[in-house]
């Protein structure tokens, strides 16, 4: 899909630190996480941006930055080129109509002491104006019958369905107000390998028909591949790669994105022995103390002086057509795609 | 391309026997707990006494005019099952008619802790930080003194011109809501973090909403089992003040105060003493029992 | 490292099976749930074969019986409410279902050992995690308290935790959850068992935590030698590692094959639909293939073969007839009617 016009999504310099406590009764701020460190990205009307990251790389808090479940250090999120305001009630009310969720879990995300119909009802007893009391009932079983549900199951309670079920369920909730962007955070993750694919199918198809733009969170680098029209890669914090999905794919210019490729697992035996791998060693460092300058540069196997005093910034570096942020930048093809 | 997006059918409603959700697993339990049983047999048998007393004694014990003095202090006979007492009044119909003060104690002391506390344990538990300071140190602060004590004490200030049911229901509550608090207070804690509250969140419901609609039925099971088993607390918590002479005074009639009048001619006439006590120790040990089963059927780590 | 010195095989290995005989050949296995809502049957009929140095994957997905098969192998089924009415589970030829609880435990942690989904959960968290480690030593090998702790620095080196000696006295929270995979590896090797099951062993963990992990665990078989069952939902982590795969579905194997054969061209509809459904890093696909409906509820299994409700290739005898597990080739075998039209590509 093709960017068009205006982005719809503007991020520009997010931050999030959970400050770190100490004491019971005064309580004095010790340090900081630094969860989100300073995140820039768009994204089109339309467009699917796959966000790539492993645990504690702080996607999961980027996703409620976006959804403004957290309060953001500083830094701005623009919707439509208006600036999301967390203390003014009605800019708030417009901006969730049209930025909704998909959550991981399909177990805890829907009560289980409401039926369907409350449940995917319940966007427009908020947002009372989006659809008259009388026709809310009709809408919900629309709902339903887009996400490939059976519209008549509305008084069922969720756990009367399965995991995959369920996460439709969540789906046609996030439908409801017809948001512009949906932001998913692994949706597919906690679903069995043959209910991923009808999930994803899904998600695809409720793009294409209603023009859905996408921020997809995952961890899952072969899911996100395939959804994805640019994609982010996420380390400590930050952004350390960002491009279109075949530029970071088949020629990823930062040491983590060719790292964490390789690590992937590819469904097929041919080749194993010889395909590279690129081990990192040791765990990522706690994103209260992260290293300074580049923050890869404590695993990273090209890391020289100037990366410890310097942090490289997200920019196109020389050889390369994308972003990253590596004084090091060198693409290489990890994955042998074709 | 939808083709592929069949239809699906929902798993087969659960035709055994059982649907998984918590309050039905629980009712599940409950119907094929024999103590339960038991225990909501005798409750519903005190229930009906406590309001229509007359189904099971012909003399209303209400009326001063039944009591006979010329009959007073008689033991055991067909006329009167559980013999008179020091008035001459029928200790059988007496001991029915007592049933409501305690089962009235037992009700409005519940209802007033289950409501302050569980709405203070809400507030606490949902907003956190200042809130849930303020309000959790003032619960302390009434935790710290024990409860029957507590309770003589207050009543002890209001003297017995002015005890009376209300008096001992305000006493008794007083000290009580804090455990009702804790208990909300820890189960809002524990859902609010669940992810359909953040789902709710982001489509911009407000506190009220979220509250009402996603944390109260979610955390409401285990105040529910507290105040099953307070009701059996207060209603001996009433049979001891009344005992001690400041809870409810006559002419209304109370267990706890039968006790006390039968106290000194015990050794003569033991069943003055004996029919009340055993009612009372069967109306605790019902509303006891009918706690443990209650909590038994919600606690999922038993099954 | 396998220690010959060290004997501590129960078993006799006299039978003069080693060598026809596999280092473990599960034959035959039903497992059965007694539950509320009536008897599951998690396991109907498994059998696998494992040589020493091998790695058999066991795919499938959550309800499949493949973690239940590998905790009967295991011997750590709570019994009731689980009951295995049929089949053989022969260790080096003795079937370990006749064996005695007493017997049973000999054999665990020594000659098979096990490592889980959740180390957090599987680690002690009262304890370090050398007492933890050295604990292996002192109670089957009568080791002396300080021979122990050397033993177990020895060993979080060789599972290659940094700074082991440092470390030893941390508690299980104090790692991270790959280190805390590594000492839960540790423990289980130990003993220098012949057997390993790995129950879904990287799936908590990052994709380069888990690459590390499965460097270790190969490297850890080559030296000693030891067979490997790796249990898993993940067709990338099996095409990497395995050398032949049980594919499981309902309590049942459907298709058993060398790593290469299913992966070129599987012959069974579950198989096929699998590989074609799952996005892949290395390529940009189109619409995926989606295996359409649910997986079968344990309580109310389908008639005939259990997934003819999902399946493609379904005719009317799929309904009725539960398919037996055909041999394709001397080593392979599909439990489909219809293999031959799997492996030709032509759906009927």
């Amino acid at each position: 899909m093709a960017p068009q016009g205006d982005p719809i999504l503007e991020v520009r310099d997010l931050v999030k630190h959970f400050p770190l406590t100490q004491g019971i009764v005064l309580k004095r701020q010790v340090g900081a996480i630094k969860a989100v460190d300073g995140v820039s990205f768009e994204l089109n009307r339309g467009e699917t941006l796959g966000v790539v990251g492993e645990s504690g790389c702080g996607k999961s808090t980027l996703a409620k930055l976006l959804m403004a479940l957290e309060k953001p250090t500083s830094g701005t999120v623009k919707v439509n080129g208006e600036v999301v305001d967390l203390h003014k009630g009605s800019n708030l009310k417009r901006f969730r109509r049209n930025i909704q969720m998909v959550m991981q879990d399909p177990y805890t995300s829907l009560n289980p002491r409401m039926t369907v119909g409350d449940i995917i009802g319940e966007p427009y007893e908020i947002h009372t104006e989006v659809a008259p009391k009388g026709d809310r009932r009709k809408k919900v079983q629309d709902l339903l019958e887009v996400v490939g549900l059976n519209p008549d199951h509305i008084n069922r309670y969720p756990h009367q369905f399965s995991g995959g079920q369920r996460q439709r369920i969540g789906i046609a909730r996030g439908l409801a107000l017809q948001p512009e962007i949906i932001v998913c955070d692994e949706p597919v993750s906690a679903l069995d390998v043959s209910i991923q694919a009808q999930v994803i199918n899904l998600l695809e198809r409720l793009q294409n028909e209603f023009g859905l733009a996408y921020i997809f969170i995952a961890h899952d680098l072969s899911v996100v591949r395939h959804i994805s029209d640019r994609v982010a890669v996420m380390y400590l914090g930050k952004i350390v790669e960002i491009g279109k999905d075949t530029e970071i794919y088949d020629k990823p210019s930062h040491p983590y994105t060719q790292a964490l490729l390789s690590a992937v697992p590819v469904p097929n035996p041919e080749g194993r022995e010889t395909r590279e791998r690129i081990i990192l060693q040791g765990d990522p460092p706690s994103p209260a103390n992260p290293p300074s300058g580049c923050r890869f540069r404590t695993r990273c196997w090209k890391a020289q002086e100037i990366c410890a005093v310097e942090e490289p910034l997200l920019q196109i570096r020389p050889g390369t057509d994308h972003e990253s942020a590596c004084h090091f930048a060198e693409v290489h093809d990890v994955v042998g795609a074709s | 391309m939808s083709d592929t997006l069949t239809e699906q059918k929902p798993v087969k409603p659960p035709k055994q026997k059982r649907p998984a959700s918590l309050w039905s697993d629980a009712l599940y339990d409950l119907r094929r707990s024999k103590v339960f049983i038991i225990a909501a047999v005798l409750i519903a048998i005190l229930v009906v006494m406590s309001i229509i007393p007359g189904l099971f004694s012909p003399v209303n014990a209400f009326d001063s005019s039944t009591c006979d003095l010329t009959i007073a202090r008689q033991g055991v006979s067909s006329a009167h099952w559980f013999g008179t007492d020091n008035l001459g009044c029928d200790t059988y119909s007496r001991v029915i008619y007592g049933a409501r003060i305690s089962i009235m104690v037992g009700v409005f002391s519940t209802l007033a802790t289950t409501l302050i506390g569980g709405l203070l344990g809400l507030l606490a538990g949902f907003y956190g930080r200042w809130t849930d300071t303020v309000l959790s140190r003032l619960a302390e602060v009434f935790f710290a003194v024990p409860s029957t004590l507590g309770a003589l004490l207050i009543l002890a200030v209001v003297g017995r011109d002015n005890a009376g049911i209300w008096t001992v229901v305000l006493a008794l509550s007083v000290l009580a809501w804090p455990m009702v608090l804790r208990i909300m207070r820890a189960a809002v804690m524990s859902s609010k973090s669940q992810d359909y509250v953040v789902a709710a969140r982001a489509l911009g419901a407000g506190p009220g909403r979220i509250m009402q609609r996603h944390i109260l039925p979610n955390a409401v099971a285990p105040v529910i089992v507290v105040a099953t088993m307070n009701m059996g607390v207060f209603i001996a918590a009433e049979a001891a003040l009344s005992f001690l002479g400041v809870g409810i005074q006559s002419p209304d009639i109370s267990w706890g105060l039968m006790i006390a009048d039968a106290r000194n001619r015990f050794l003569q006439a033991p069943e003055a003493l004996l029919f009340p006590a055993l009612f009372l120790s069967i109306t605790v040990l019902a509303f006891v029992m009918l706690g443990d089963a209650v909590r038994d059927a919600f606690d999922p780590k038993l099954r | 490292m396998k220690n010959p010195s060290v004997d501590t095989h129960l078993l006799p290995a006299d039978s003069g099976t080693i060598g026809t005989e596999p280092l473990l050949a599960v034959d035959n296995l039903h497992v059965e749930f007694t539950t509320r809502q009536g008897v599951v049957r998690a396991v109907n009929g498994v059998s696998y074969a494992l040589n020493a140095g091998e790695t058999l994957a066991v795919l499938g997905e959550s309800g499949s019986g493949k973690s239940v098969t590998a905790q009967a192998i295991m011997g750590i089924l709570d019994m009731p409410p689980a009951r295995v009415p049929k089949g053989e589970i022969r260790f080096r030829g003795t079937d370990l279902l006749k064996l005695s609880e007493n017997q049973r435990s000999q054999i665990r942690g020594q000659q098979i050992a096990m490592i889980f989904q959740d180390a957090l959960s599987a680690l002690n968290p009262v304890f370090t995690v050398g007492w933890q480690i050295a604990e292996m030593f002192r109670v089957h090998k009568g080791m002396s308290k300080k021979d122990s702790y050397t033993k177990a620095i020895e060993l979080m080196d060789r599972v290659r935790i940094p700074a082991a000696r440092q470390r030893v006295n941390d508690y299980p929270h104090q790692f991270s959850g790959g280190m805390r995979q590594r000492i839960m590896i540790a423990m289980s090797i130990a003993l220098d068992p012949d057997l390993l099951i790995a129950d879904e062993p990287t799936t908590a963990l990052d994709v380069t935590v888990q690459a590390q992990i499965m460097e270790l665990l190969a490297e850890l078989q080559r030296d000693s030698n030891m067979g490997l069952i790796l249990i898993t939902h993940d067709l990338g982590v099996v095409a990497d590692v395995a050398d032949k795969i049980a594919v499981m579905y309902g309590g049942r194997i459907v298709e058993n094959a060398p790593v290469h054969d299913i992966y070129r061209n599987p012959a069974h509809p579950y198989t096929k639909g699998l590989l074609e459904s799952i996005p892949r890093v290395d390529m940009k696909g189109q619409e995926l293939y989606a295996i359409k409906g649910l997986p079968p509820n344990l309580l109310d299994m389908p008639t005939g073969c259990a997934f003819h409700p999902r399946c493609p290739f379904r005719q009317d005898n799929c309904v009725t007839d539960v398919p037996a597990l055909h041999a394709i080739s001397g080593t392979r075998s599909s439990a489909c009617h219809y293999w031959r039209e799997v492996l030709d590509g032509t759906a009927g």
